[in-house]
């Protein structure tokens, strides 16, 4: 019991005297925090002597339990991420052209961004969506708008995601619509919609019904997809949004995680067999600027989500332990000053995305603080990645800062910080109940002060915001949104009405609120049925609203 | 007060501009989200506000901050000191401030400015 002889004892004093000796024998810089962006204190050095890891236990191989490394064994040398940028604005004809151009240039999948009044659930023509409509995405009113959207484009040869919640349903059944007339049956659709209304009331507050309803719609979707959809991710569990509302790594780690296990519980109590629907579950994530918390925050989350399936939800299908996400890289840190710097900022985030082991991925284009952004700043966006994939040399090695002390000890960290957050919100009650008690918006509102005012400080320094600022630049060229498209859509809408069976409508809308006054039924085929007689998104919203009414939030700040 | 108009729900500039406000010693109001104008203009004049800062990201400012100026000079409050806070392009700020907005704050302008500019204007 020599303890001098232990080694890591020995390695732990070196560090030490290191510390002691040579290292504050020169001061240190003032003013600018060393701490990561969300307030983690960082060492000077990480040695040996940080963390104890067992390297089967917390690292283990790529493709094996618990993937802290990757979730396939061959990751990139086996098949680069998917390129996937996010496009929407005008009306379906707009955007199904921007999709073409983006296939042509080489991107792999389709993602697709709705308008305001499409995410909150209102119509074109609603009072709601004046000088809303087409402006941040694609106005999707009914099938008709999404069979233009997806015109030319074969539906069993792309992947196609969709960011929409509240109002995910009806789009997945417009979707699923439009592969049946192209010949394309449901069960060989693939692509991903978002579906992930707890972080609608988190941080993105685009919600219509109370949680308890949309709980049930979702595990609606998840029921339906197990059945009919095996190819379809019927939800994306996002932690981008959570980030993007000013909250930490380690909040938007624990939070999309929380979340993440609430729908699993809840489609357990539906019955649901864990194996039947957890490997369809998949994941979405920020990459901010703190490279190496964010690297280490997407390790720590395939690790805790291995862990939780499998030692707490039972499941036995090694594909429900794999945490599969997409990741988009940080809107909220780009700067409408000195713009084109936003592209190196957006370089670092897409390479720590990779360096995390993302599936795919979305690069933010260096417009998107002005505006929504023009096709050669889109263009440049999608080069940034493919410099990333073929000239960097960083998909030639699996996971290379796995062993990194410091990534290591910054993974375990940030596992911890998530564990406890757990603990917070089980003691109150579990995810609706604390949102409820506006526990996570209060949580994410105090992270956001913080960060500005340490930005105000200048204890960080933004380029070309608080330090190095240019007077006088050159105003950029934005993408202007055609403000007659707005009332083109709407002639748009009142054409389709005036086309279809009204009767079938009714009555379809009439079966729509008597399936959601019954718990037990699963609302996806009536949906189904009312999109092919061309019942509006916003029609089939307003039936679910008048049964089950809206949500309000007690704003907090 | 603070007003958040519009569909989208991007709140964290809104919600970081009250705080900085109420430290700054102001007693702030904030409506929460996805306000119409009308409900907007109708909570000014009960609060008797003096000052409404307006936070929007949607890209619907020039369709619904004129509808706010025009509810508050309809109901007689055109006294009111109206701001706007958000991704605003230069040509429709310059509209916007013809129409009676007293300033208009773009990405990155920090909360000291703006609450300098407020206390300069508004008795606190």
């Amino acid at each position: 019991m020599a303890t001098t002889e232990d080694p890591r004892a020995r390695s732990e004093s070196a560090t030490a005297a290191w510390r002691r000796e040579l290292y504050a024998a020169k001061p240190e810089r003032q003013g600018e925090l060393f701490s990561t962006i969300s307030g983690l204190e960082n060492e000077p050095l990480y040695t040996p002597d940080g963390g104890e890891i067992d390297y089967e236990r917390d690292l283990g191989y790529p493709g094996v339990y618990p993937f802290t490394r990757g979730v396939y064994p061959s990751m990139y040398r086996g098949k680069l991420w998917t390129m996937r940028q996010f496009a929407g604005f005008g009306t379906a004809e707009e955007t199904n052209e921007r999709f073409r151009y983006l296939l042509e240039h080489g991107q792999t999948g389709l993602s697709t961004a709705f308008d305001m009044p499409t995410l909150m659930g209102y119509d074109s023509d609603h009072h709601r969506s004046v000088g809303e409509v087409g402006r941040e995405g694609v106005a999707i009113d009914s099938l008709d708008d999404m069979e233009t959207l997806f015109a030319g484009i074969p539906l069993d040869e792309v992947s196609t995601s969709m960011t929409i919640n509240s109002p995910a349903a009806m789009l997945l059944a417009f979707y699923l619509c439009v592969g049946e007339e192209q010949g394309v049956p449901r069960a060989k659709l693939r692509g991903t919609i978002q579906t992930d209304i707890l972080k609608e009331y988190i941080a993105q507050k685009e919600w219509i019904f109370p949680p308890e309803p949309s709980m049930r719609l979702v595990i609606d979707m998840i029921e339906f997809c197990a059945q009919e959809m095996p190819l379809w991710h019927p939800i994306s569990i996002s932690g981008y949004h959570i980030r993007e509302a000013g909250s930490t790594a380690a909040q938007e780690l624990a939070f999309t995680l929380a979340d993440g296990f609430a729908y699993v519980e809840a489609a357990l109590e539906r019955g649901l067999d864990v194996d039947e629907f957890a490997p369809r579950l998949s994941f979405f994530f920020n990459a901010h600027l703190d490279f190496f918390e964010e690297i280490a925050k997407y390790r720590a989350a395939r690790r805790i989500w291995a862990h939780e399936l499998k030692e707490r939800y039972g499941a036995k299908n090694p594909r429900s332990w794999l945490m599969r996400f997409h990741t988009q890289t940080a809107g909220v840190s780009l700067t409408a000053q000195q713009p084109e710097l936003n592209i190196v900022r957006t370089a670092l985030e897409a390479m720590a995305a990779v360096l995390g082991g993302t599936q795919s991925l979305h690069t933010n284009s260096f417009d998107e603080a002005l505006a929504l952004p023009t096709e050669n700043a889109v263009r440049l966006a999608l080069r940034t990645q493919q410099v990333i994939a073929h000239e960097t040399g960083v998909v030639n090695t699996i996971d290379p800062l796995g062993g990194s002390y410091y990534v290591e000890e910054l993974t375990n960290r940030l596992e911890a910080e998530s564990y406890d957050y757990f603990d917070r919100i089980r003691k109150l009650g579990g995810v609706i109940p604390a949102i409820k008690e506006n526990f996570f918006q209060r949580e994410i509102a105090e992270a956001s002060f913080r960060y500005q005012h340490e930005v105000e400080q200048r204890q960080r320094i933004i380029v070309g915001v608080n330090r190095y600022e240019q007077e006088d630049e050159e105003p950029l060229e934005i993408l202007k949104i055609d403000p007659t498209l707005e009332g083109k859509q709407i002639a748009r809408l009142e054409a389709m009405r005036g086309r279809r069976d009204s009767a079938a409508v009714e009555s379809a809308l009439t079966r729509l609120k008597e399936d959601a006054a019954h718990e037990n039924r699963n609302l996806m085929p009536q949906i189904v049925d009312a999109s092919k007689e061309y019942v509006t998104m916003g029609e089939m919203c307003d039936a679910l609203r008048e049964v089950w009414g809206v949500w309000r939030e007690t704003p907090v700040f | 007060m603070i007003a958040k108009p519009g569909l989208d729900g991007h709140d964290r500039g809104a919600k970081i501009i009250a705080r900085a406000l109420r430290d700054a010693g102001m007693e702030v109001i904030y409506t929460g989200l996805h306000q119409t104008p009308e409900q907007i203009v109708e909570t000014a004049i009960q609060e008797d506000a003096d000052a409404v800062g307006i936070s929007i990201l949607s890209g619907a400012h020039m369709t619904l901050v004129p509808r706010i100026l025009d509810g508050l000079k309809e109901n007689g409050a055109e006294d009111v000191l109206v701001v706007v806070g958000g991704t605003i392009p230069k040509e429709d700020s310059d509209e916007l401030k013809e129409r009676g907005v007293a300033e208009v704050f773009t990405p990155g302008a920090p909360t000291t400015e703006i609450v300098d500019f407020l206390k300069g204007k508004v008795p606190v």
